[in-house]
């Protein structure tokens, strides 16, 4: 079973490298970025059957900070 | 007083806060791997050194944080044994879940690596107590991930309940409200960005970071 788990930071939480990847976007000439958040997508292959408690799980105990980060599972 | 450093792959400042505890202990810290299970029995001190542990994959200190020494050292905590976590140990310790917040890339997306002001905000800790409240100290600081975040509401609490042992004297890595080193509640466990294990003696320019260990050393022993 595959999954794919986004990781993203938490509305409030300042991105200093959003705002840097926003600046050089600006550089290259694209106009109109008003904003950019960086994250982490991570690619799972998971057994059959893998409770949706236990994949919570991984995301709460170590793939997400959830002090600063929000997270979504998606499956494939 | 016996001591543990904790050595993960990756830790950079083991040696020197080896050093600093075996000079004002007199006694050489046990060097514990990250791999190890138990730590030495009557410990009055675990540090967690600086580095880039794990190659900062995934979080800096995340993996550190799961590792199994961490899991002994996270029960020795909270049995009231003392803890300090230096640079890539305070962020250990806030993966932990330990120390409140999180550590986030610097402001100005800088590694900052330069001698820096500090305020001790708190001088009635086990690790602060040879400091007055509201003295200057000069201390090196060397990180990329060193800017403190928390809710407001927690930065509330944690300064309501005198939480915060020093605070930056100028802004160097955008920490939420100048917040260099934080308590947890019982006050044993102190995690701080800059690193006192690297100015201890005249040669390093000045001894200020020296006090926080013989003042432990003197509430502790």
């Amino acid at each position: 079973m595959k999954l794919r788990i986004v990781v993203t930071l938490k509305n409030g939480v300042l991105d200093p490298q959003g705002k840097a990847i926003q600046h050089a976007l600006a550089g290259l000439g694209f106009d109109g970025v008003d904003d950019v958040r960086a994250g982490k997508i991570f690619e799972l292959d998971v057994a059959e059957g893998t409770s949706d408690d236990a994949i919570d799980q991984m995301c709460r105990k170590l793939l997400a900070n959830t002090v600063i980060e929000n997270y979504r599972v998606e499956r494939a | 007083m016996k001591t543990a450093v904790i050595v993960f792959p990756g830790s950079n400042c083991d040696r020197d806060i080896a050093v600093a505890l075996e000079q004002v202990t007199g006694v050489k810290p046990a060097m514990v791997w990250h791999g190890e299970t138990e730590l030495p029995q009557g410990l009055g001190l675990i540090a967690l050194p600086g580095g880039f542990s794990y190659g900062d994959y995934l979080r800096c200190g995340a993996i550190a944080a799961r590792s199994p020494v961490v899991r002994a050292v996270v029960e020795a905590a909270e049995r009231g044994v003392p803890v300090l976590g230096i640079c890539n140990g305070f962020q250990v310790l806030t993966e932990t879940g330990l120390l409140p917040g999180a550590l986030m890339r610097n402001e100005g997306l800088d590694f900052v690596c330069r001698d820096v002001p500090l305020t001790v905000d708190n001088s009635q800790s086990i690790f602060t107590s040879a400091y007055q409240a509201g003295e200057e100290i000069l201390i090196p600081v060397a990180h990329h991930d060193g800017n403190y975040f928390a809710d407001p509401e927690t930065l509330d609490r944690i300064e309501g309940e005198g939480r915060v042992a020093f605070r930056y004297g100028a802004n160097v890595n955008g920490s939420a409200r100048s917040i260099a080193g934080v308590l947890n509640k019982a006050g044993n466990v102190l995690g701080m960005m800059p690193h006192p294990e690297r100015r201890i003696e005249a040669a390093h320019g000045g001894d200020d970071g020296r006090r926080l260990f013989e003042g432990l050393l003197e509430a502790v022993a």
